[in-house]
Protein backbone atom coordinates (compact mmCIF):
# COMPACT_ATOMS: atom_id res chain seq x y z
CA UNK A 1 0.00 0.00 0.00
CA UNK A 2 2.89 2.38 0.95
CA UNK A 3 4.63 1.47 -2.06
CA UNK A 4 1.89 2.18 -4.16
CA UNK A 5 1.39 5.46 -2.60
CA UNK A 6 4.74 6.39 -3.03
CA UNK A 7 4.85 5.40 -6.59
CA UNK A 8 1.16 6.80 -7.79
CA UNK A 9 2.98 10.50 -6.56
CA UNK A 10 6.16 9.91 -8.52
CA UNK A 11 4.09 9.29 -11.74
CA UNK A 12 1.68 12.05 -11.22
CA UNK A 13 4.53 14.67 -10.64
CA UNK A 14 6.12 13.15 -14.17
CA UNK A 15 2.34 13.40 -15.19
CA UNK A 16 2.34 16.79 -14.60
CA UNK A 17 5.65 18.11 -16.60
CA UNK A 18 3.57 16.41 -19.49
CA UNK A 19 0.08 18.99 -18.95
CA UNK A 20 2.22 22.41 -17.65
CA UNK A 21 3.07 24.07 -21.16
CA UNK A 22 -0.60 23.76 -22.02
CA UNK A 23 -2.20 24.87 -18.55
CA UNK A 24 0.47 28.07 -19.08
CA UNK A 25 -0.73 28.97 -22.47
CA UNK A 26 -4.68 28.29 -20.92
CA UNK A 27 -3.77 30.70 -18.08
CA UNK A 28 -1.35 33.19 -20.07
CA UNK A 29 -4.62 33.61 -22.16
CA UNK A 30 -6.77 35.45 -19.28
CA UNK A 31 -3.99 37.80 -18.57
CA UNK A 32 -4.25 41.66 -18.53
CA UNK A 33 -2.87 42.36 -22.39
CA UNK A 34 -0.38 44.73 -20.43
CA UNK A 35 0.68 42.81 -18.08
CA UNK A 36 1.54 39.74 -21.17
CA UNK A 37 3.58 43.12 -22.36
CA UNK A 38 5.23 43.23 -19.48
CA UNK A 39 5.92 39.72 -18.73
CA UNK A 40 7.32 38.61 -21.72
CA UNK A 41 8.55 41.83 -23.53
CA UNK A 42 12.26 40.91 -22.78
CA UNK A 43 11.95 37.64 -24.93
CA UNK A 44 11.83 40.15 -28.17
CA UNK A 45 14.37 42.07 -26.83
CA UNK A 46 18.18 41.31 -28.16
CA UNK A 47 20.56 39.70 -25.20
CA UNK A 48 19.96 42.41 -22.27
CA UNK A 49 20.24 41.41 -18.53
CA UNK A 50 16.52 41.13 -17.87
CA UNK A 51 14.85 38.09 -17.77
CA UNK A 52 11.17 36.55 -17.90
CA UNK A 53 9.93 34.39 -15.91
CA UNK A 54 7.00 32.54 -16.84
CA UNK A 55 3.26 33.52 -15.12
CA UNK A 56 1.76 30.66 -13.68
CA UNK A 57 -1.39 32.47 -12.60
CA UNK A 58 -2.57 35.94 -13.75
CA UNK A 59 -2.98 38.95 -11.59
CA UNK A 60 -6.14 39.58 -12.99
CA UNK A 61 -8.51 37.70 -15.16
CA UNK A 62 -8.82 39.18 -17.84
CA UNK A 63 -11.03 37.97 -21.35
CA UNK A 64 -9.27 41.57 -23.56
CA UNK A 65 -6.95 38.81 -25.11
CA UNK A 66 -10.26 36.65 -26.65
CA UNK A 67 -11.79 40.38 -27.28
CA UNK A 68 -9.21 41.12 -29.19
CA UNK A 69 -8.53 37.83 -31.37
CA UNK A 70 -12.34 37.41 -31.64
CA UNK A 71 -13.34 40.57 -32.59
CA UNK A 72 -10.62 43.20 -33.25
CA UNK A 73 -7.76 41.36 -35.12
CA UNK A 74 -9.35 39.22 -37.23
CA UNK A 75 -6.75 37.75 -39.06
CA UNK A 76 -6.39 35.11 -36.29
CA UNK A 77 -9.49 33.92 -37.12
CA UNK A 78 -9.32 33.49 -40.65
CA UNK A 79 -6.50 31.21 -40.31
CA UNK A 80 -8.16 29.26 -37.93
CA UNK A 81 -10.82 29.27 -40.45
CA UNK A 82 -7.70 27.92 -43.00
CA UNK A 83 -7.10 25.30 -41.32
CA UNK A 84 -10.80 24.12 -41.09
CA UNK A 85 -11.66 24.43 -44.79
CA UNK A 86 -8.49 21.98 -45.13
CA UNK A 87 -8.69 19.13 -42.74
CA UNK A 88 -12.66 18.54 -42.72
CA UNK A 89 -12.09 17.94 -46.28
CA UNK A 90 -9.22 15.72 -45.68
CA UNK A 91 -11.15 13.74 -43.00
CA UNK A 92 -14.09 12.68 -45.20
CA UNK A 93 -12.70 12.48 -48.26
CA UNK A 94 -9.80 9.89 -46.65
CA UNK A 95 -12.31 8.09 -44.68
CA UNK A 96 -14.26 7.73 -48.15
CA UNK A 97 -11.43 6.24 -50.11
CA UNK A 98 -10.02 4.15 -47.05
CA UNK A 99 -12.73 2.16 -46.33
CA UNK A 100 -13.29 0.89 -49.78
CA UNK A 101 -10.32 0.14 -50.17
CA UNK A 102 -9.69 -1.07 -46.48
CA UNK A 103 -12.45 -4.04 -47.40
CA UNK A 104 -10.72 -4.98 -50.33
CA UNK A 105 -7.56 -5.22 -48.61
CA UNK A 106 -8.94 -7.03 -45.40
CA UNK A 107 -11.61 -9.25 -46.83
CA UNK A 108 -11.20 -9.94 -50.60
CA UNK A 109 -8.89 -11.60 -52.35
CA UNK A 110 -7.37 -9.90 -55.90
CA UNK A 111 -4.22 -10.67 -57.36
CA UNK A 112 -1.36 -8.90 -56.19
CA UNK A 113 -2.87 -8.04 -53.45
CA UNK A 114 -0.33 -8.84 -50.88
CA UNK A 115 2.49 -6.99 -52.79
CA UNK A 116 0.27 -3.70 -53.32
CA UNK A 117 -0.57 -3.31 -49.72
CA UNK A 118 3.34 -3.98 -48.92
CA UNK A 119 3.76 -0.67 -51.13
CA UNK A 120 1.20 0.82 -49.22
CA UNK A 121 3.16 0.21 -46.07
CA UNK A 122 6.13 1.62 -47.64
CA UNK A 123 4.59 4.74 -48.70
CA UNK A 124 3.23 5.11 -45.36
CA UNK A 125 6.28 4.98 -43.52
CA UNK A 126 7.76 7.28 -45.39
CA UNK A 127 8.61 11.21 -44.31
CA UNK A 128 6.65 13.66 -45.48
CA UNK A 129 9.98 14.71 -47.23
CA UNK A 130 9.87 12.09 -49.32
CA UNK A 131 6.77 12.19 -50.82
CA UNK A 132 6.59 16.21 -50.63
CA UNK A 133 8.79 15.99 -53.66
CA UNK A 134 6.41 13.98 -55.99
CA UNK A 135 3.13 15.87 -54.36
CA UNK A 136 5.05 19.27 -55.73
CA UNK A 137 5.80 18.12 -59.00
CA UNK A 138 2.44 17.00 -59.33
CA UNK A 139 0.56 20.09 -58.31
CA UNK A 140 2.44 22.18 -60.04
CA UNK A 141 1.54 20.17 -63.15
CA UNK A 142 -1.91 20.36 -62.31
CA UNK A 143 -1.72 23.58 -61.82
CA UNK A 144 -3.11 23.69 -57.50
CA UNK A 145 -0.30 25.16 -56.31
CA UNK A 146 -1.07 27.52 -54.08
CA UNK A 147 -4.38 26.35 -53.37
CA UNK A 148 -6.05 24.47 -50.50
CA UNK A 149 -6.39 21.60 -53.29
CA UNK A 150 -2.90 20.89 -53.27
CA UNK A 151 -3.03 19.85 -49.74
CA UNK A 152 -6.20 18.45 -49.74
CA UNK A 153 -5.47 15.67 -52.36
CA UNK A 154 -2.46 14.07 -51.58
CA UNK A 155 -4.54 14.34 -47.67
CA UNK A 156 -7.30 12.45 -49.43
CA UNK A 157 -5.16 9.51 -50.64
CA UNK A 158 -2.62 9.51 -47.69
CA UNK A 159 -2.61 5.47 -47.06
CA UNK A 160 -2.34 5.87 -43.20
CA UNK A 161 -6.87 5.47 -43.16
CA UNK A 162 -6.42 2.31 -45.57
CA UNK A 163 -3.97 0.71 -43.54
CA UNK A 164 -5.53 1.33 -40.09
CA UNK A 165 -9.15 0.53 -41.17
CA UNK A 166 -7.38 -2.92 -42.75
CA UNK A 167 -6.45 -3.92 -39.15
CA UNK A 168 -9.67 -3.44 -37.62
CA UNK A 169 -11.47 -5.05 -40.83
CA UNK A 170 -9.36 -8.14 -40.59
CA UNK A 171 -11.05 -8.93 -36.87
CA UNK A 172 -14.81 -9.26 -38.47
CA UNK A 173 -15.39 -12.56 -38.54
CA UNK A 174 -15.46 -14.29 -42.14
CA UNK A 175 -18.35 -16.12 -40.77
CA UNK A 176 -20.56 -13.14 -40.89
CA UNK A 177 -19.65 -12.60 -44.90
CA UNK A 178 -19.80 -15.81 -45.46
CA UNK A 179 -23.37 -15.94 -44.35
CA UNK A 180 -24.42 -13.17 -45.98
CA UNK A 181 -22.97 -14.37 -49.13
CA UNK A 182 -25.19 -17.66 -49.03
CA UNK A 183 -28.78 -15.39 -48.12
CA UNK A 184 -27.39 -14.28 -51.88
CA UNK A 185 -25.93 -10.92 -51.07
CA UNK A 186 -23.26 -9.14 -53.48
CA UNK A 187 -20.37 -7.42 -52.13
CA UNK A 188 -21.58 -3.77 -52.29
CA UNK A 189 -24.81 -5.33 -50.56
CA UNK A 190 -22.39 -6.87 -47.99
CA UNK A 191 -20.27 -3.71 -47.48
CA UNK A 192 -22.90 -1.34 -47.16
CA UNK A 193 -25.22 -3.55 -44.81
CA UNK A 194 -22.43 -5.28 -42.80
CA UNK A 195 -19.08 -4.34 -42.84
CA UNK A 196 -19.84 0.00 -42.45
CA UNK A 197 -22.40 -0.52 -39.92
CA UNK A 198 -19.91 -2.57 -38.21
CA UNK A 199 -16.81 -0.28 -38.80
CA UNK A 200 -18.26 2.98 -37.25
CA UNK A 201 -16.39 2.56 -34.58
CA UNK A 202 -13.33 1.79 -36.49
CA UNK A 203 -14.05 4.74 -38.44
CA UNK A 204 -14.49 7.02 -34.98
CA UNK A 205 -10.91 6.10 -34.50
CA UNK A 206 -9.35 7.17 -37.79
CA UNK A 207 -11.64 10.11 -37.23
CA UNK A 208 -9.72 11.37 -34.36
CA UNK A 209 -6.46 10.83 -35.31
CA UNK A 210 -6.45 12.48 -38.48
CA UNK A 211 -7.98 15.35 -37.09
CA UNK A 212 -5.48 15.77 -34.07
CA UNK A 213 -2.81 15.11 -36.93
CA UNK A 214 -3.30 17.40 -38.98
CA UNK A 215 -4.76 19.99 -36.84
CA UNK A 216 -1.48 20.41 -36.48
CA UNK A 217 -0.02 20.49 -39.92
CA UNK A 218 2.88 22.91 -40.64
CA UNK A 219 5.03 21.49 -43.46
CA UNK A 220 2.61 21.25 -46.13
CA UNK A 221 1.18 24.52 -46.15
CA UNK A 222 4.44 25.93 -45.46
CA UNK A 223 5.30 24.34 -49.08
CA UNK A 224 2.61 24.38 -50.97
CA UNK A 225 0.49 27.99 -49.80
CA UNK A 226 2.98 31.05 -50.71
CA UNK A 227 0.24 33.41 -49.61
CA UNK A 228 0.24 33.90 -46.02
CA UNK A 229 -3.24 34.87 -45.46
CA UNK A 230 -4.09 31.22 -46.90
CA UNK A 231 -1.95 29.66 -43.71
CA UNK A 232 -3.40 27.55 -40.91
CA UNK A 233 -2.76 28.31 -37.41
CA UNK A 234 -0.56 26.00 -36.63
CA UNK A 235 2.19 27.33 -38.49
CA UNK A 236 1.85 31.24 -37.51
CA UNK A 237 1.86 31.08 -33.95
CA UNK A 238 5.17 30.37 -33.15
CA UNK A 239 6.22 33.47 -35.31
CA UNK A 240 4.06 36.44 -33.50
CA UNK A 241 6.20 39.70 -33.23
CA UNK A 242 6.25 41.34 -29.83
CA UNK A 243 2.75 43.36 -30.21
CA UNK A 244 0.91 40.26 -30.85
CA UNK A 245 2.37 38.57 -28.04
CA UNK A 246 -0.76 38.98 -25.65
CA UNK A 247 -3.70 37.91 -28.61
CA UNK A 248 -1.06 34.73 -29.36
CA UNK A 249 -1.93 33.12 -26.59
CA UNK A 250 -5.66 33.54 -26.77
CA UNK A 251 -5.22 32.55 -30.44
CA UNK A 252 -3.16 29.33 -29.19
CA UNK A 253 -5.58 28.63 -27.09
CA UNK A 254 -8.56 28.61 -28.64
CA UNK A 255 -6.85 26.80 -31.15
CA UNK A 256 -6.59 23.42 -29.28
CA UNK A 257 -10.54 24.03 -28.25
CA UNK A 258 -11.31 21.40 -30.80
CA UNK A 259 -8.88 18.97 -30.68
CA UNK A 260 -9.38 19.19 -26.74
CA UNK A 261 -12.85 18.09 -27.09
CA UNK A 262 -12.18 15.54 -29.63
CA UNK A 263 -9.85 14.44 -26.75
CA UNK A 264 -12.10 14.52 -24.56
CA UNK A 265 -15.03 13.14 -25.85
CA UNK A 266 -13.24 10.22 -28.36
CA UNK A 267 -10.37 9.56 -26.05
CA UNK A 268 -11.27 5.52 -26.25
CA UNK A 269 -10.91 5.90 -29.73
CA UNK A 270 -7.52 7.90 -30.09
CA UNK A 271 -6.27 5.13 -27.84
CA UNK A 272 -7.47 2.07 -29.91
CA UNK A 273 -6.48 3.66 -33.23
CA UNK A 274 -2.80 3.70 -31.93
CA UNK A 275 -3.14 0.35 -30.76
CA UNK A 276 -4.20 -0.78 -34.14
CA UNK A 277 -1.62 1.08 -35.97
CA UNK A 278 0.72 -1.44 -34.46
CA UNK A 279 1.74 -3.64 -37.74
CA UNK A 280 0.52 -6.65 -36.99
CA UNK A 281 -0.70 -9.56 -39.17
CA UNK B 1 -7.88 -23.16 -45.51
CA UNK B 2 -7.70 -21.38 -48.69
CA UNK B 3 -10.56 -20.55 -50.32
CA UNK B 4 -10.60 -20.43 -54.63
CA UNK B 5 -10.79 -17.33 -56.37
CA UNK B 6 -13.51 -16.99 -58.72
CA UNK B 7 -12.69 -14.82 -61.74
CA UNK B 8 -15.27 -12.39 -60.33
CA UNK B 9 -14.11 -11.86 -57.63
CA UNK B 10 -10.91 -10.65 -58.61
CA UNK B 11 -12.21 -7.92 -60.56
CA UNK B 12 -14.57 -6.80 -57.11
CA UNK B 13 -11.34 -6.58 -55.46
CA UNK B 14 -10.03 -4.13 -57.39
CA UNK B 15 -12.86 -2.16 -57.52
CA UNK B 16 -12.86 -1.38 -53.79
CA UNK B 17 -9.72 -0.07 -54.33
CA UNK B 18 -9.98 1.73 -57.44
CA UNK B 19 -10.54 4.95 -56.27
CA UNK B 20 -7.68 4.45 -53.55
CA UNK B 21 -5.56 2.77 -56.31
CA UNK B 22 -6.07 5.80 -58.77
CA UNK B 23 -5.17 8.47 -56.07
CA UNK B 24 -2.14 6.60 -55.37
CA UNK B 25 -1.03 6.57 -59.18
CA UNK B 26 -1.84 10.63 -59.65
CA UNK B 27 -0.33 11.33 -56.37
CA UNK B 28 2.47 9.34 -54.92
CA UNK B 29 3.21 6.88 -57.98
CA UNK B 30 3.54 8.64 -61.32
CA UNK B 31 5.18 11.49 -59.57
CA UNK B 32 7.86 8.85 -57.87
CA UNK B 33 9.07 7.97 -61.39
CA UNK B 34 8.99 11.78 -61.84
CA UNK B 35 11.23 12.22 -59.31
CA UNK B 36 13.68 9.28 -60.20
CA UNK B 37 13.78 10.99 -63.17
CA UNK B 38 14.35 14.90 -62.01
CA UNK B 39 17.16 12.82 -60.30
CA UNK B 40 19.19 11.70 -63.38
CA UNK B 41 19.55 14.56 -65.59
CA UNK B 42 22.13 17.53 -65.57
CA UNK B 43 19.17 20.17 -65.29
CA UNK B 44 15.48 20.63 -66.01
CA UNK B 45 16.36 22.77 -69.52
CA UNK B 46 18.38 20.60 -71.34
CA UNK B 47 17.13 17.68 -69.50
CA UNK B 48 20.38 15.64 -70.19
CA UNK B 49 20.39 12.32 -68.71
CA UNK B 50 23.18 11.49 -66.17
CA UNK B 51 22.63 8.87 -64.60
CA UNK B 52 24.11 8.36 -61.12
CA UNK B 53 26.03 11.35 -60.84
CA UNK B 54 23.55 13.71 -58.93
CA UNK B 55 23.51 10.80 -56.53
CA UNK B 56 27.52 11.58 -56.04
CA UNK B 57 28.42 14.91 -56.09
CA UNK B 58 25.83 15.77 -53.64
CA UNK B 59 28.46 14.62 -51.32
CA UNK B 60 30.31 17.38 -52.24
CA UNK B 61 27.45 19.84 -50.99
CA UNK B 62 28.84 20.93 -47.00
CA UNK B 63 25.67 21.70 -46.41
CA UNK B 64 23.79 18.44 -47.13
CA UNK B 65 26.30 16.78 -45.45
CA UNK B 66 25.94 18.82 -42.18
CA UNK B 67 22.06 18.10 -42.60
CA UNK B 68 22.62 14.29 -43.20
CA UNK B 69 24.98 14.31 -39.95
CA UNK B 70 22.30 15.98 -38.00
CA UNK B 71 19.64 14.16 -38.60
CA UNK B 72 21.44 10.75 -37.83
CA UNK B 73 22.49 11.83 -34.96
CA UNK B 74 18.96 13.00 -33.90
CA UNK B 75 17.61 10.12 -34.64
CA UNK B 76 20.03 8.00 -32.86
CA UNK B 77 19.56 9.83 -30.00
CA UNK B 78 16.25 10.52 -29.45
CA UNK B 79 14.69 6.75 -31.32
CA UNK B 80 17.13 5.45 -28.43
CA UNK B 81 15.90 7.35 -25.69
CA UNK B 82 12.18 7.04 -26.25
CA UNK B 83 12.52 3.13 -26.46
CA UNK B 84 13.70 3.14 -23.15
CA UNK B 85 11.59 5.60 -21.38
CA UNK B 86 8.64 4.32 -23.09
CA UNK B 87 9.06 1.80 -22.19
CA UNK B 88 9.88 2.25 -18.51
CA UNK B 89 6.90 4.31 -18.39
CA UNK B 90 4.78 1.59 -19.93
CA UNK B 91 5.91 -0.71 -17.10
CA UNK B 92 4.83 1.83 -14.44
CA UNK B 93 1.60 2.45 -15.74
CA UNK B 94 1.21 -1.40 -15.40
CA UNK B 95 1.37 -1.16 -12.13
CA UNK B 96 -1.43 -0.97 -9.74
CA UNK B 97 -1.73 2.94 -9.25
CA UNK B 98 -4.50 5.46 -7.78
CA UNK B 99 -5.50 7.80 -10.60
CA UNK B 100 -3.87 5.44 -13.15
CA UNK B 101 -6.08 6.26 -16.21
CA UNK B 102 -5.72 10.14 -15.21
CA UNK B 103 -2.07 9.60 -15.70
CA UNK B 104 -2.04 8.13 -18.64
CA UNK B 105 -4.27 10.71 -20.25
CA UNK B 106 -1.91 13.35 -19.14
CA UNK B 107 1.24 11.63 -20.91
CA UNK B 108 -0.75 11.95 -24.66
CA UNK B 109 -1.37 15.56 -23.96
CA UNK B 110 1.75 16.82 -25.98
CA UNK B 111 0.50 14.44 -28.60
CA UNK B 112 -2.79 16.13 -28.96
CA UNK B 113 -2.07 19.56 -28.49
CA UNK B 114 -1.03 21.39 -31.59
CA UNK B 115 3.11 22.08 -31.21
CA UNK B 116 2.44 25.85 -32.53
CA UNK B 117 0.10 26.46 -29.52
CA UNK B 118 2.53 25.26 -27.04
CA UNK B 119 5.82 26.34 -27.78
CA UNK B 120 5.45 29.73 -26.75
CA UNK B 121 6.10 28.47 -23.35
CA UNK B 122 8.81 26.57 -24.73
CA UNK B 123 10.26 29.43 -26.60
CA UNK B 124 9.88 31.70 -22.99
CA UNK B 125 11.30 29.12 -21.26
CA UNK B 126 14.62 28.63 -23.61
CA UNK B 127 14.86 32.25 -24.75
CA UNK B 128 17.98 33.98 -23.99
CA UNK B 129 16.30 36.15 -22.11
CA UNK B 130 14.12 34.17 -20.73
CA UNK B 131 12.91 31.74 -17.48
CA UNK B 132 15.32 28.93 -17.52
CA UNK B 133 18.03 31.99 -17.69
CA UNK B 134 16.19 33.58 -14.85
CA UNK B 135 17.10 30.70 -13.04
CA UNK B 136 20.19 30.66 -13.51
CA UNK B 137 21.42 33.59 -13.01
CA UNK B 138 19.14 33.86 -9.62
CA UNK B 139 22.09 31.08 -8.72
CA UNK B 140 24.94 33.24 -9.82
CA UNK B 141 25.73 31.70 -13.48
CA UNK B 142 26.25 33.05 -16.70
CA UNK B 143 23.07 33.26 -18.84
CA UNK B 144 23.57 30.84 -21.87
CA UNK B 145 21.87 30.85 -25.41
CA UNK B 146 20.60 28.11 -24.81
CA UNK B 147 18.92 27.55 -28.99
CA UNK B 148 22.21 28.82 -29.82
CA UNK B 149 24.37 26.32 -28.29
CA UNK B 150 25.52 22.81 -28.12
CA UNK B 151 22.62 22.62 -25.73
CA UNK B 152 19.93 23.19 -28.62
CA UNK B 153 20.24 19.24 -30.10
CA UNK B 154 19.51 18.10 -26.23
CA UNK B 155 16.31 20.48 -25.88
CA UNK B 156 14.74 19.28 -28.85
CA UNK B 157 15.68 15.95 -28.06
CA UNK B 158 14.04 16.48 -24.75
CA UNK B 159 10.65 18.19 -26.84
CA UNK B 160 10.30 15.06 -29.03
CA UNK B 161 10.52 12.65 -26.05
CA UNK B 162 7.89 14.68 -24.22
CA UNK B 163 5.88 15.24 -27.41
CA UNK B 164 5.84 11.40 -28.60
CA UNK B 165 6.32 9.19 -25.38
CA UNK B 166 2.71 8.90 -25.04
CA UNK B 167 2.38 6.86 -28.41
CA UNK B 168 5.12 4.58 -27.66
CA UNK B 169 4.01 4.71 -24.60
CA UNK B 170 0.24 3.38 -25.51
CA UNK B 171 1.53 0.61 -27.92
CA UNK B 172 4.09 -0.98 -24.74
CA UNK B 173 1.24 -1.02 -22.50
CA UNK B 174 -1.11 -2.90 -25.04
CA UNK B 175 1.17 -5.29 -25.64
CA UNK B 176 2.29 -5.55 -21.11
CA UNK B 177 -1.03 -6.16 -20.75
CA UNK B 178 -1.03 -9.32 -23.47
CA UNK B 179 1.32 -11.51 -21.28
CA UNK B 180 -0.54 -14.14 -19.40
CA UNK B 181 -0.15 -13.61 -15.64
CA UNK B 182 0.23 -17.53 -15.35
CA UNK B 183 3.58 -17.26 -16.80
CA UNK B 184 5.11 -14.23 -13.96
CA UNK B 185 3.25 -16.72 -11.31
CA UNK B 186 5.15 -20.06 -12.83
CA UNK B 187 8.64 -18.47 -12.51
CA UNK B 188 7.90 -16.96 -8.95
CA UNK B 189 7.45 -20.70 -8.12
CA UNK B 190 10.33 -21.63 -9.90
CA UNK B 191 12.51 -18.69 -8.00
CA UNK B 192 13.14 -16.66 -11.11
CA UNK B 193 14.12 -13.04 -9.61
CA UNK B 194 12.43 -9.39 -10.83
CA UNK B 195 15.58 -9.33 -13.85
CA UNK B 196 15.09 -12.78 -15.24
CA UNK B 197 11.08 -12.32 -15.17
CA UNK B 198 11.89 -9.16 -16.91
CA UNK B 199 14.75 -11.07 -19.51
CA UNK B 200 12.81 -13.98 -19.85
CA UNK B 201 9.09 -13.38 -20.25
CA UNK B 202 8.39 -9.92 -20.59
CA UNK B 203 11.01 -8.94 -23.37
CA UNK B 204 10.26 -12.34 -25.09
CA UNK B 205 6.60 -11.00 -25.49
CA UNK B 206 6.77 -7.55 -26.01
CA UNK B 207 9.78 -8.13 -28.85
CA UNK B 208 7.45 -7.89 -31.79
CA UNK B 209 5.96 -4.05 -30.62
CA UNK B 210 9.66 -3.46 -29.87
CA UNK B 211 10.77 -3.48 -33.50
CA UNK B 212 7.34 -1.77 -34.42
CA UNK B 213 7.81 1.22 -31.88
CA UNK B 214 11.61 0.99 -33.28
CA UNK B 215 9.76 1.83 -36.59
CA UNK B 216 7.26 4.28 -35.92
CA UNK B 217 9.92 6.40 -33.63
CA UNK B 218 11.84 6.81 -36.29
CA UNK B 219 9.12 8.08 -38.34
CA UNK B 220 8.09 10.18 -35.96
CA UNK B 221 11.63 11.62 -35.19
CA UNK B 222 11.60 13.09 -38.74
CA UNK B 223 8.53 14.97 -37.86
CA UNK B 224 10.63 17.20 -35.44
CA UNK B 225 11.36 19.40 -38.21
CA UNK B 226 7.88 20.87 -37.33
CA UNK B 227 8.96 22.07 -33.85
CA UNK B 228 12.52 23.19 -35.07
CA UNK B 229 11.45 24.88 -37.64
CA UNK B 230 8.78 26.76 -35.41
CA UNK B 231 11.17 27.59 -33.16
CA UNK B 232 14.02 28.57 -35.04
CA UNK B 233 12.67 29.27 -39.09
CA UNK B 234 14.32 28.09 -41.91
CA UNK B 235 17.89 28.56 -40.71
CA UNK B 236 17.84 27.46 -37.22
CA UNK B 237 21.19 26.53 -35.02
CA UNK B 238 23.41 24.70 -36.69
CA UNK B 239 23.01 20.99 -35.14
CA UNK B 240 19.51 21.59 -35.97
CA UNK B 241 19.64 22.10 -39.32
CA UNK B 242 18.70 18.55 -40.55
CA UNK B 243 17.62 16.72 -44.11
CA UNK B 244 14.26 18.07 -43.87
CA UNK B 245 15.10 21.62 -43.39
CA UNK B 246 17.84 20.72 -46.41
CA UNK B 247 14.76 19.86 -48.41
CA UNK B 248 12.56 22.32 -47.34
CA UNK B 249 14.79 25.49 -48.32
CA UNK B 250 15.66 23.42 -51.79
CA UNK B 251 11.89 24.18 -52.46
CA UNK B 252 12.67 27.92 -52.40
CA UNK B 253 15.14 27.92 -55.27
CA UNK B 254 13.20 24.96 -57.05
CA UNK B 255 16.86 23.08 -57.33
CA UNK B 256 14.87 19.73 -58.27
CA UNK B 257 18.04 17.99 -58.68
CA UNK B 258 19.11 18.36 -55.47
CA UNK B 259 15.34 17.81 -54.38
CA UNK B 260 15.05 14.90 -55.78
CA UNK B 261 18.46 13.43 -54.66
CA UNK B 262 17.56 13.75 -51.43
CA UNK B 263 14.40 13.00 -51.13
CA UNK B 264 15.83 9.11 -52.78
CA UNK B 265 17.95 8.92 -50.17
CA UNK B 266 15.74 9.52 -47.60
CA UNK B 267 12.96 6.87 -48.99
CA UNK B 268 16.41 4.45 -49.06
CA UNK B 269 17.46 4.85 -45.61
CA UNK B 270 13.75 4.07 -44.26
CA UNK B 271 13.23 1.33 -46.93
CA UNK B 272 16.42 -0.56 -45.44
CA UNK B 273 15.10 -0.43 -42.18
CA UNK B 274 11.61 -1.54 -43.36
CA UNK B 275 13.17 -4.89 -45.04
CA UNK B 276 15.59 -5.19 -41.62
CA UNK B 277 12.17 -5.29 -39.63
CA UNK B 278 10.70 -7.38 -42.05
CA UNK B 279 13.33 -9.71 -42.14
CA UNK B 280 13.37 -9.87 -37.85
CA UNK B 281 9.40 -10.00 -38.12
CA UNK B 282 9.86 -13.19 -39.95
CA UNK B 283 12.26 -14.48 -37.05
CA UNK B 284 10.24 -13.72 -34.49
CA UNK B 285 6.95 -15.24 -35.83
CA UNK B 286 7.75 -18.89 -34.57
Amino acid sequence: MKKKIVLSILVGLLALLFIIPLFLTVSNSFMEPSQVQNQYENIFQNKGSEFSGLKFIPDWISLKQYYQVLILKTNFLKMFWNASFMVVPIILGQIIVSTFAAYAFAKLKFPFREQLFYLYILLMLMPFQVTVVPNYLIANYLGILDKFASIIFPGVFSVFGVFLLRQFMQKIPDAYLEAAKIDGANHFQIFFKIILPLSKNYIASLGVLLMIDYWNMVEQPLIFLKDVSMHPLSLYLAQVNKDEIGVAFAAATIYMIPVLLVYLYAENYFVEGIKNSGLKG
Amino acid sequence: MKSKINKKERWIGFGFITPSLIGQLIFFFIPIMMTIYYAMINNPMSKEFVGFTNFITIWDNTIFIRAMKNTFIFTGISVSLIMVLSLGMAMLLNKPLFLRNIFRSCFMVPLIVPSASILMIWQVFFNFNGTLNNIVTSFGFDPIDWMNSAYARWIVVLFYVWKNIGYDMVLFLAALQNIPKEQYEAASIDGANKWQKFYHITLIHILPTFFFVFIISITNSFKIFREVYLLGGEYPYEDLYMLQHYINNLFNVLDYQKLSVSAIYMAIFIFMIVLLWRKVEKKLDF
